[in-house]
């Protein structure tokens, strides 16, 4: 095997250099000797480059990424350094060229020289995917990324921030391993991340159901649901563990639903026609944190992961081009820590309180992902996000979060508006009870629409279909915006099976219903009580009402196959990155993209980056690069809490909020976009003149906490609106007025924008700059997706 | 609604806490108690004072954050929900209502109604889990049926939130229902039955150092605990907890 690097050689952090100065070019050759060591074959320096004339990714890495003959894209990744190499410096094309064919050995580095004076494109950003069949790229992958031996683990540091599935799996796992981990949540502990109030399951291609599950099937619906803007070989590489996590979790203890033969259960989500969800009651999500914490806790009374809680990462430290700590508050005492380590991984979830009201926690932020995107991590997709169909509606101003209903119900439920718009104004008005409006008299609109999937389509499609009903006026609570979800049909359906096995009559109404209940109850009963103590109705008497509100941001941080983000030495996992779900996330794959990601992806992949550092040894916290980010986090808390203003964090929160989710909600068009970028920009600025914090920095102070996931919020909800307005097509939870067929369905636009976008933070981001990933299926056909 | 809410404020837990009282109008009965919360906190930041520290997360019942003592209970007056799922429709208007932080001695004050609950995580640590590692060659999911009636069991018992409101409510603060609802779950699985004499030793004696008080079979907790968690898990642990002593 041979490779050349090729690179800038910074003598600084990276971000510290303006665009027009000029750096050395380095350019190295490398020889395979016989005894398996590398040679350097040639070595040059001495050429200049002004950095802005250097935007290609992969050779902008300050990692100096080789360009190995086992790379997929090898010969176009050759052809344009040479084209690009030829554009800089005369000098520099017969040193590489010269360098190239003086070498007989390595001939295959350039069997298309005759080419070079193709034009120079941009080359698109490097995913990394492994080469070969889809299924045989992980496995290869697996077999060929590089390792650190068990004694050299113990040397190595890795910073965890976040413990929800993937965090909690991820620290878990790497402490396992041997590597040193210190993991981080803002929560009391870790036990409370946000992963626990997922209801409804998990997916597994397992076939247990014998129903034609398989790996293939799982992949290819996960691909089709996110409306394909996901990366293929991540979603294959995702379903291929998919069933390693259900051993995993039953071995740790995770009481899953079994049925009377003692084997799993499972059910049907929405956008597939197998059953391969595997639940715990509706409490799916916190059975599995459980599992992960206590997977934690025993590597926390080993002593090999240390724990911090109530502490929020306040910034990334970048040391020498690589993420080598954190900046830390302790909430408790407002005291700013530094953390140093050999990397860092952030799992800490998604950015859906940007829309204020959502059915994140009240913590949940986008502080450590904006944090890393300022300091040079790309953000992918920003404005794919999800809109979950099935939320207990807003009762009033003053509400501060809303509460999903899982979308296991859709298995039971059936979602209708009245067929008449008298109807439903006279229930809104209260003068007539949903149970009063006869069968015939109902609109079943998503089984009108969709009679294939009825009402179990996809999330994007059921959420758009509600609006779009409750927009012309069929909306049946108080503010018009909500429809039933209506569980008579299987109340009586179930009650009569119940009936039939006990060998009772099957025509007594009374006994049906209350069978069918208990069968209800068991499914479902912390729903419904979860619902009844919300809303003061009993759901198993009136239908549930239900409106759509923002659940998961299927965008994060840009990753490559190895899970790592543009700056070495940073991983992302879990929600806050973006790689698996496309536009549109499919039910009960946010459970099993975490915990892929935490205990079978990324402890692999992290040591291909580690093995680097194995001769590193500890990293200082006493560096200036430590020094300055420390100062900067303490500037910024100082001014928000000297700001003498007049209106709290929440006002401002609101106001976002509600300029996000009116503007670029579920419907976007350019206007309102160009809107809300005006708006939030100017929001912004009132923020740092307005705000008040209360209190001082050197105490639990909540208010401050608010504030700064604020802030970075108010710059994110830009972006979001940016990346919306540029992507002029509508695909999966993105839909652009602008952009749908004549029975108002999201139209695509693959010929244009099949790529990922992932944003370059300049400054501020209006000057976002935007790389493209191409996104190539080759297994699976672009189709529209149909699940009519 | 018109409240009258009298609120345990403490600066931090080392200085002397007291009930101050203040007066909240405008309360609609939709609005969950933490809704009502953030309404006053939000009144009083407009007058200068500082607002009421809290922990809140989920806002759904299921994180186990929040922990107020309303009125004489854990979670207050409703049952088998958190604080954050108590609507203000359980009060009438003009209602007098105390607030205070869940006391006991291994939950110490950080401020308001902050409490400090490691000691809670530090059980945990010295037994709750199975030892088995990540490496997914684990034997197949279904290889070992499970009865479901064991399966449900444990499901029960695992369904505990860790928010403190049973030690809270114990005369004695004891932590029992907690410990044994860890306990009960994997000694009610094949898979945790292999640890079982180790995890009930270690867990009970944790508990014993952090200083929470033993159970005198007052009942309490199973009827203030938010997730239902039946007193028979405490019996479970007990017959496990004897088991073991005799084996030890």
């Amino acid at each position: 095997m041979k490779k050349i690097t090729y690179s800038l050689n910074y003598r600084k952090p990276k971000n510290s250099y303006n665009n027009d100065d000029e750096l050395m070019v380095c350019l190295r050759s490398y020889q395979k000797l016989n005894n398996g060591k590398f040679r350097v074959v040639k070595k040059s320096t001495g050429i200049k480059c002004k950095l802005k004339d250097w935007d290609s990714d992969w050779h902008k890495s300050v990692a100096r990424n080789p360009i190995k003959s086992t790379d997929e894209n090898f010969l176009e990744k050759n052809r344009i350094l040479k084209d690009k190499s030829i554009e800089l410096h005369t000098k520099l094309t017969s040193l590489f060229l010269g360098n190239v064919k003086s070498d007989p050995k390595n001939k295959t580095t350039s069997p298309d020289s005759t080419k070079t004076k193709q034009n120079g494109r941009g080359f698109l950003l490097d995913s990394r995917v492994p080469p070969g069949p889809i299924d045989q790229k992980w496995v290869t992958h697996k077999n060929n990324i590089r390792l650190v031996s068990p004694s050299n683990k113990r040397e190595i540091d890795i910073i965890v921030v976040g413990t929800g599935l993937a965090g909690g799996s991820a620290a878990a796992t790497l402490a396992e391993l041997g590597y040193n981990v210190k993991a981080f949540c803002f929560q009391d502990s870790p036990r409370r991340a946000h992963s626990i109030a997922a209801q409804g399951g998990i997916n597994a291609a397992k076939n247990y159901q014998g129903d034609g599950d398989s790996v293939y099937r799982l992949f290819y619906d996960t691909v089709k649901g996110g409306d394909y803007r996901s990366r293929e070989a991540n979603v294959y590489r995702l379903a291929e563990v998919s069933a390693n996590i259900i051993d995993q979790c039953v071995a740790q203890g995770v009481p899953f639903a079994r049925d009377y033969g003692g084997l799993l259960d499972n059910r049907s989500f929405g956008g597939v026609l197998v059953s391969r969800t595997f639940y715990a009651k509706g409490q799916t999500g916190q059975q599995l944190l459980l599992g992960a914490y206590s997977a934690m806790n025993r590597q926390i009374g080993r002593g090999k992961i240390k724990m911090y809680n109530r502490h929020e990462m306040m910034d990334l430290v970048i040391v020498d081009g690589k993420a080598r700590g954190i900046i830390t508050r302790n909430l408790i005492n407002g005291k700013i820590e530094r953390h140093a380590a050999h990397a860092v991984v952030i799992a800490s979830g998604g950015y859906g309180n940007l829309f204020y009201l959502s059915t994140n926690a009240m913590g949940s932020n986008v502080s450590a992902s904006w944090k890393i995107h300022k300091k040079g991590a790309f953000f992918a997709n920003p404005c794919f996000t999800q809109i979950h169909p099935t939320c207990i509606p807003v009762s009033g101003d003053h509400q501060s979060k809303l509460t999903l209903m899982s979308e296991s119900l859709r298995n039971d439920g059936r979602i209708w508006v009245p067929k008449s718009k008298e109807d439903a104004e006279a229930i809104r008005k209260g003068h007539l009870r949903p149970i009063d409006i006869e069968e015939k008299d109902r609109d079943y609109y998503l089984e009108r629409r969709y009679p294939a999937f009825g009402n179990l389509v996809p999330r994007d499609v059921a959420s758009r279909a509600a609006k779009e009903r409750c927009d012309e006026g069929y909306g049946v609570n108080k503010t018009g915006e909500a429809v039933f979800l209506d569980f008579t049909s299987a109340i009586i359906r179930y009650g009569k099976e119940k009936a039939h096995v006990k060998g009772l009559n099957e025509n007594d109404k009374e006994l049906v219903s209350k069978l069918g209940k208990q069968v209800i109850k068991a499914k479902y009963g912390n729903l419904f009580q979860m619902y009844e103590k919300i809303v003061d109705q009993n759901p198993y008497e009136t239908p549930m009402m239900i409106y759509p509100a923002v659940h998961y941001t299927m965008g994060g941080v840009w990753v490559d196959y190895n899970l790592m983000t543009t700056i070495p030495g940073c991983f992302a996992i879990g929600e806050a990155n973006f790689s698996d779900h496309g536009a549109n996330r499919l039910g009960a794959s946010a459970l099993m993209q975490g915990l892929a990601d935490g205990y079978f992806v990324l402890p692999y992949t992290i040591g291909d980056y580690l093995a680097d550092d194995i001769r590193t040894g500890k990293i200082s916290t006493e560096s200036p690069e430590f020094e300055k980010a420390e100062n900067s986090v303490k500037e910024q808390i100082d001014n928000l809490i000297m700001n003498s203003g007049t209106k709290t964090v929440d006002y401002f929160h609101k106001k976002l909020g509600k300029i996000i989710w009116n503007k670029c909600g579920m419907s976007r068009n350019e206007k309102e976009l160009k809107e809300a970028i005006k708006q939030v920009q100017l929001l912004r600025k009132e923020f740092y003149q307005e705000v008040f914090v209360p209190g001082n920095a050197e105490s639990f102070n909540e208010p401050l906490a608010k504030a700064l996931r604020v802030a970075d919020f108010l710059e994110l909800g830009e972006l979001f609106a940016k990346d919306a307005l540029e992507r002029e097509e509508s695909c999966g939870g993105h839909f652009r007025e602008e952009s749908q067929t004549p029975e108002g369905e999201a139209l695509r636009d693959d010929k244009n924008f099949s790529f990922v976008s992932a944003w370059e933070f300049k400054g501020n981001p209006a000057k976002a700059k935007l790389h493209k990933e191409k996104l190539n299926y080759e297994n699976v056909e672009l189709k529209t997706r149909s699940y009519k | 609604m018109q409240l009258k809410l009298k609120i345990w404020r403490q600066k931090n837990g080392k200085s002397k806490g007291k009930f101050e009282t203040y007066y909240l109008n405008d309360v609609s009965p939709d609005m969950s108690f933490l809704e009502m919360m953030d309404v006053l906190n939000e009144n009083l930041m407009l007058k200068g004072i500082d607002p009421i520290a809290f922990d809140h997360d989920c806002r759904e019942g299921i994180c186990g954050s929040c922990s107020m003592f309303i009125n004489g209970e854990a979670h207050g007056p409703d049952r088998l929900v958190t604080t954050c799922q108590l609507h203000m429709r359980k009060f009438k208007d003009g209602d007098t209502i105390y607030v205070e932080p869940f006391r006991a001695k291994p939950f110490p004050v950080i401020k308001d109604l902050v409490v400090d609950r490691s000691s809670f995580d530090r059980i945990q640590h010295a037994g709750g889990f199975i030892s088995v590692n990540t490496s997914g060659n684990t034997q197949d999911a279904n290889a070992t049926p499970i009865e479901k009636e064991d399966a449900d069991n444990a499901f029960d018992a695992a369904t505990c939130i860790g928010c403190g409101a049973c030690v809270a409510t114990c005369k004695n603060a004891s932590a029992m229902l907690f410990v044994s609802a860890k306990v009960s779950q994997y000694s009610l699985l094949p898979q945790g039955k292999v640890e079982a004499t180790n995890r009930v030793l270690n867990m009970v004696k944790q508990m014993d150092e952090e200083g929470f008080g033993n159970c005198t079979n007052t009942g309490a907790c199973e009827v203030e605990c938010p997730k239902g968690i039946s007193l028979e898990n405490i019996a479970r642990m007990n017959r496990e907890y004897l088991l073991a002593n005799l084996k030890g």
